[in-house]
C-alpha cells in the first residue's frame, strides 16, 4: 500500500523525473503533534555536494518553501505547485482517545477490533499526507525553472533545521488582510477584458472550472462518507451474526454461522471500495481544486501586470503631454511592459501544460477507479454466489 | 447443555417426545376425511373448531392439543408462496434490465424437508392436497375524510382447502379489523400456550399523515410498509394449524361484513384496560418465583432471552444500514449532477465526455442503491422486526405458563388452609360449618386437580409450539436470507455492467 501511494501518485502523471533530479519521501514518523518527513534526493546535478542524500523536514518547512516561490517576482509567470495540506490527525486521535476511555465498557474482542479499525484509519490518513507532501516536491523537481531554485536546493540538502517557525498571530493577521485585498483586487483585475483571446478564454474557463471542481469535491466527499457508514453497518451486522451463531445449537444457528464470514468479508470490500473512491476520485478532485486555484493566481498576477502596464502607459502619455518626468515614466513603462510580456509568455505555456497534466491525471484515475470498482464488484459477486450455493444446496 | 431436553430439531420431530401425547388419537381416526392427511395416525379433527375453541374456557379438552407433531409433520414440509410476491413488490425489487435471480432448481423440490419458498410455489409431492393457502393484501384505498378517514385494504384468499367456503374470496378490511382479529385470538389461545402471531403495530404519526392527506413519499412508504406487514401477519396466522381453523379467522377471511372492532382503539375503555392489565402482569411476573422443575423450560427461556437481545441488535444495525444506503443514494445522485456540471465546463472534449459518462454511471448507481435499500428493508429489516415481536409473544406464552402454575399453587395453598380450618372445626362441634368446610374442600380438591392438569397441558402445548416455532423460524429465515442475498447479487451484477460500460470511455480520453 505504501509503495502504491508513493510511486506515481496518480495526481500528476507527467512527473517522470529524469535522472538529473529525483525526489521522494522515503520515510515518515508521526509524533505527538507533528510529522517528520525524510526527504530523499538522488541527483547528478553539480551543485549538490553528494549524489544521494536525505534530510528530515516538517510541514512548516514545506510551507516556507511554497511561500518563497509565491513571493518571488521571478516566478510570477508560473503556476506555483499548490502547498500540501496540513497533516490533520485531530479527528483520528480524538477517536482513539475516546476508545481508550471507553475500554472498560466493551468486551476485549470489541475493543481490539475497534482499535484495529481506528489504527488502520490513522495509518490511511498518514499515508495520504505523506503522498501529498511528496507530490508537491515532485512537481517542483519536474518544473524546468523551479527545480533550479536556491531555496529548493537548501530545502533538499541542508541537514539542519531550517528554523522556519510557523507564522505567529500577527503574521497570520497580515496574511488574512493581504488575502482580502488580493481578492478584492482580483475582482477588479478580472473585470478588465483581455485583448488576447487565449487568456480571455482561460480566465472564463478557470473561474467556472474551479467552482465546479469545488462542488464536485465536496459532493464526492459526502458520497464516500455515506459509503463508509454503510460498510460500518455491515460490519456490525457481521459481529451480531457471529454472536447469534455461537448462541444455540438450532438449525438457524447454522445460517448465522455461515452468514457471518460472508458479511464480514462484504464489509471489508465495501470499506475498500470507499477507500479507493476516496483515493481515485476525491483526492483527484481536491488536488485539482488547489491547482486550479494556483492557475487562477497566475492569471491574477498577469492581469495585475497588465493593469500596471496600462496604467504606466497612461502615466507616460500624461507625462509626455505635460512634458514632465518623461524619462521616469518611460523607464517605468518599459519595466511594466517587460514584466507583463515575460509573465504572458511563460503563463501561456504553463496553462497548456496544466491542461495536459489535468487530462492525463483524470484519465489515469478514472480508468483506475473503474477497474477497482469492477474488481470489488466481482469479488462481492463471487462471495455472494458461493454462499448462496452453499445455503441453497443445504438441506 | 441438556441436549436431550430440547425438542429434537426438524426432520426427526416427534419420534421421542411427542408420541405419548397422542392419547386422544383413537377418538379421531374416523374423522380423517376432509383434510386428507397422508398418515391416518395423525388425525386432525376437522369439525372441532366450531364447538370447542370458541369457548373461552380455561380448560380446553384434550382434543385441542392433538394437532400434528409427529415425524411426518406436514407443516414442516408444506410450502406456500412467500408473501413478498405481491404485485406491488415487482417494481421495487426487479429494477434493471437483467434479472439475475436464479429460480430454485427442481432438484430441491423432491427433498421433503427444507423447501426454499423462493419465487415459485412448490407442490408437496406426497399425497394430494396439503396445506395450501395464499393470502394477499393489496389495493390500499383511503376511505372517508379528515380525522375519521381510514385505509381500506383488499384481502384476497386463494385456497384449495375445504374448511373454506370458496376457492377464492376477496374482502375489504381495515387496520382495526386486523387488530380485532389478533385480540380475539390472543384472548382465546395465549393463556393455553399457543404462540399467537402479533399484529403489526399501530402508528399514530404515520396514520395521521395519511388521514390528513399528505401525498408524499413518506406516507406512501408508510402505507406500503403496513400493507406488507398485514400480509405477513395473516400468512403467519394461517400457517398455525390450530389458528387456521378458528372460526374468527375464517370469518375474517371470508365474510363480507365484519363487526367493527372498537375495543382496539388505543384510548378506548378496552384499550386502557389492556394497558392496566399489562402493567399488572409485569408486576406479577416480578413477584412470581416459580419452582422450575423442568430444565427444558429453563433452558428455552434463557435461549429466547438471548435471542431477543441479539435480534434486536441485528435489527438496529440493519435499520442503520437502510438509512445509510438511502443517504448514499441521495449523495450519489447529488455527486452525479455535480460531475455532469464539471464535465460541461471541462474544455477538453474527450475528458468532458468521459466526465458526463461518469455522471450517468453514478446516476444509475444511485438508483441501484435505492433499490438495494428497499430490499434491505423489506426483506431483512422487516423480517427481523417481525421476529422480535414474535419472540415477545413466545415470552408471554412462557409467562402464561408461570401464571398457570401460580394459580395452581395458590389453589393448593387455599386447600391446605381449608383443611386446617376443617381440622379445627372437627373439635368445635358445628356440624353445618363442618359440612360446609368439607364441601369447600371437595371443590378445592377438584380445582387443584384441574390446576395441575392445566399446568401440564400448557407445558405440553408450549413444547409443541416452540418446536413448531423453531421449525418455522428456520424456514422463514432461510427463505428470506436467500432472497436477500439474491438481491445483493443482482446489485453487484448491475454494478459490473455499468462500470464495464464506462471503462472504455475512460480509456478513450486522449
Amino acid at each position: 500500500f505504501l509503495s502504491y501511494l508513493l510511486f506515481g501518485h496518480g495526481i500528476n502523471v507527467d512527473l517522470q523525473t529524469d535522472a538529473t533530479l529525483q525526489v521522494d519521501i522515503s520515510d515518515a514518523l508521526s509524533e505527538r503533534d507533528k510529522v517528520k518527513f525524510t526527504v530523499h534526493t538522488k541527483s547528478t546535478l553539480p551543485n549538490f555536494k553528494q549524489n544521494e542524500f536525505s534530510v528530515v523536514r516538517q510541514h512548516e518547512e514545506f510551507i516556507w518553501l511554497h511561500d518563497s516561490f509565491v513571493e518571488n517576482e521571478e516566478y510570477a509567470g508560473y503556476i506555483i505547485p499548490p502547498a500540501p495540506p496540513r497533516p490533520d490527525f485531530d479527528a483520528s486521535r480524538e477517536k482513539l482517545q475516546k476508545l481508550g476511555e471507553g475500554e472498560g465498557s466493551m468486551t476485549k474482542e470489541e475493543f481490539t477490533k475497534m482499535k484495529q479499525e481506528l489504527e488502520a484509519e490513522y495509518l490511511a490518513i498518514f499515508k495520504k499526507t505523506v503522498a501529498m507532501h511528496e507530490v508537491f516536491l515532485c512537481r517542483v523537481a519536474a518544473h524546468p525553472v523551479l527545480r533550479k531554485d536556491l531555496n529548493f536546493h537548501v530545502f533538499l540538502e541542508y541537514n539542519q533545521d531550517l528554523s522556519v517557525r510557523g507564522k505567529n498571530k500577527r503574521e497570520k493577521m497580515e496574511d488574512f488582510f493581504k488575502n482580502v485585498v488580493k481578492s478584492a483586487d482580483g475582482v477588479l483585475v478580472a473585470g478588465v477584458k483581455d485583448v488576447d483571446d487565449f487568456f480571455e478564454h482561460e480566465k472564463t474557463f478557470l473561474l467556472e472550472y474551479h467552482n465546479r471542481v469545488k462542488d464536485a469535491s465536496a459532493k464526492s466527499d459526502r458520497m464516500i462518507r455515506s459509503h463508509k457508514s454503510a460498510a460500518d453497518d455491515i460490519n456490525r451486522i457481521a459481529s451480531t451474526l457471529y454472536t447469534l451463531g455461537t448462541q444455540d445449537s438450532t438449525d438457524v444457528c447454522k445460517y448465522w454461522t455461515k452468514l457471518f464470514p460472508l458479511f464480514s468479508k462484504l464489509s471489508k470490500i465495501e470499506a475498500r471500495v470507499a477507500a479507493d473512491e476516496d483515493l481515485k476520485l476525491a483526492d483527484l478532485l481536491k488536488y485539482y481544486l488547489r491547482e486550479s486555484q494556483a492557475a487562477k493566481d497566475l492569471l491574477y498576477r498577469r492581469g495585475r501586470a497588465l493593469v500596471d502596464y496600462e496604467n504606466a502607459n497612461k502615466a507616460l502619455d500624461k507625462a509626455r503631454a505635460k512634458n514632465k518626468d518623461v524619462l521616469q515614466a518611460e523607464t517605468s513603462q518599459q519595466v511594466c511592459c517587460q514584466k507583463f510580456e515575460k509573465i504572458s509568455e511563460s503563463a501561456k505555456q504553463e496553462l497548456i501544460d496544466f491542461k495536459t497534466r489535468r487530462v492525463a491525471a483524470f484519465r489515469k484515475n478514472l480508468v483506475e477507479l473503474a477497474e477497482l470498482e469492477l474488481k470489488h464488484a466481482k469479488g462481492n459477486l463471487q462471495l455472494l454466489q458461493s454462499c448462496l450455493g452453499v445455503l441453497k444446496g443445504d438441506t | 447443555m441438556a441436549a436431550e431436553m430440547e425438542p429434537p430439531p426438524l426432520g426427526n420431530a416427534g419420534e421421542t417426545d411427542f408420541r405419548e401425547l397422542e392419547d386422544g388419537e383413537d377418538l379421531f381416526v374416523s374423522t380423517v376425511t376432509t383434510l386428507e392427511y397422508p398418515e391416518p395416525s395423525s388425525p386432525e379433527p376437522a369439525s372441532l373448531p366450531a364447538e370447542d375453541i370458541s369457548i373461552n374456557s380455561n380448560g380446553p379438552k384434550q382434543k385441542d392439543v392433538s394437532f400434528d407433531d409427529d415425524p411426518e409433520d406436514l407443516f414442516a414440509e408444506a410450502t406456500e408462496e412467500v408473501s413478498l410476491d405481491s404485485p406491488e413488490r415487482e417494481p421495487i425489487l426487479s429494477d434493471g434490465p437483467s434479472p439475475a435471480i436464479t429460480p430454485v432448481t427442481p432438484t430441491t423440490m423432491l427433498t421433503p424437508r427444507m423447501d426454499l419458498g423462493a419465487r415459485c410455489r412448490i407442490e408437496e409431492d406426497n399425497n394430494g392436497d396439503t396445506f395450501d393457502i395464499h393470502i394477499a393484501v393489496s389495493d390500499p384505498e383511503k376511505v372517508g375524510d379528515g380525522m375519521n378517514a381510514y385505509m381500506g385494504y383488499k384481502v384476497t384468499t386463494k385456497t384449495s382447502m375445504t374448511i373454506f367456503n370458496k376457492n377464492e374470496t376477496t374482502v375489504r378490511r381495515r387496520f382495526s379489523d386486523f387488530l380485532g382479529l389478533h385480540s380475539k385470538l390472543a384472548s382465546k389461545y395465549l393463556h393455553i400456550g399457543y404462540i399467537v402471531p402479533p399484529a403489526p403495530e399501530k402508528s399514530i404519526v404515520g396514520m395521521t399523515k395519511v388521514k390528513v392527506g399528505k401525498e408524499d413519499l413518506s406516507s406512501a412508504e408508510f402505507v406500503e410498509k403496513r400493507r406488507s406487514a398485514l400480509e405477513r401477519y395473516l400468512m403467519r396466522t394461517v400457517k398455525h394449524p390450530v389458528l387456521l381453523k378458528d372460526p374468527d379467522v375464517i370469518m375474517f377471511l371470508e365474510s363480507s361484513e365484519l363487526p367493527r372492532a372498537v375495543s382496539t382503539q388505543a384510548l378506548s375503555g378496552a384499550g386502557i384496560l389492556r394497558m392496566v392489565n399489562k402493567a399488572a402482569d409485569a408486576v406479577n411476573k416480578m413477584t412470581i418465583k416459580m419452582n422450575e422443575s423442568d430444565a427444558w423450560f429453563e433452558e428455552k427461556h434463557q435461549q429466547f432471552e438471548n435471542l431477543d437481545l441479539q435480534l434486536r441488535k441485528l435489527h438496529a444495525s440493519v435499520e442503520s444500514l437502510v438509512c445509510h444506503r438511502k443517504e448514499l443514494s441521495v449523495n450519489t445522485a447529488s455527486f452525479a449532477k455535480s460531475a455532469a456540471m464539471l464535465g460541461n465546463s471541462e474544455d477538453h472534449t474527450a475528458l468532458s465526455r468521459a466526465l458526463s459518462q461518469l455522471a450517468e454511471v453514478e446516476e444509475k448507481i444511485d438508483r441501484l442503491h435505492q433499490d438495494q435499500a428497499y430490499a434491505d428493508f423489506y426483506l431483512f429489516s422487516e423480517l427481523l422486526g417481525d421476529y422480535v415481536r414474535l419472540i415477545t409473544a413466545v415470552k408471554s406464552v412462557f409467562d402464561q405458563r408461570m401464571k398457570t402454575w401460580s394459580k395452581w399453587q395458590d389453589t393448593q395453598l387455599l386447600l391446605q388452609k381449608k383443611r386446617e380450618s376443617e381440622a379445627k372445626l372437627q373439635f368445635a362441634n358445628k356440624p353445618d360449618k363442618l359440612q360446609q368446610a368439607k364441601d369447600e374442600i371437595k371443590e378445592l380438591e377438584g380445582k387443584v386437580e384441574q390446576g395441575e392438569k392445566d399446568f401440564e397441558l400448557i407445558s405440553k402445548t408450549i413444547r409443541k409450539e416452540v418446536s413448531r416455532f423453531e421449525k418455522e423460524r428456520v424456514k422463514d429465515f432461510k427463505a428470506v436470507i436467500i432472497k436477500y442475498l439474491e438481491s445483493l447479487v443482482q446489485t453487484q451484477q448491475q454494478l459490473i455492467k455499468y462500470w464495464e460500460a464506462f471503462l472504455p470511455e475512460a480509456k478513450a480520453i486522449a
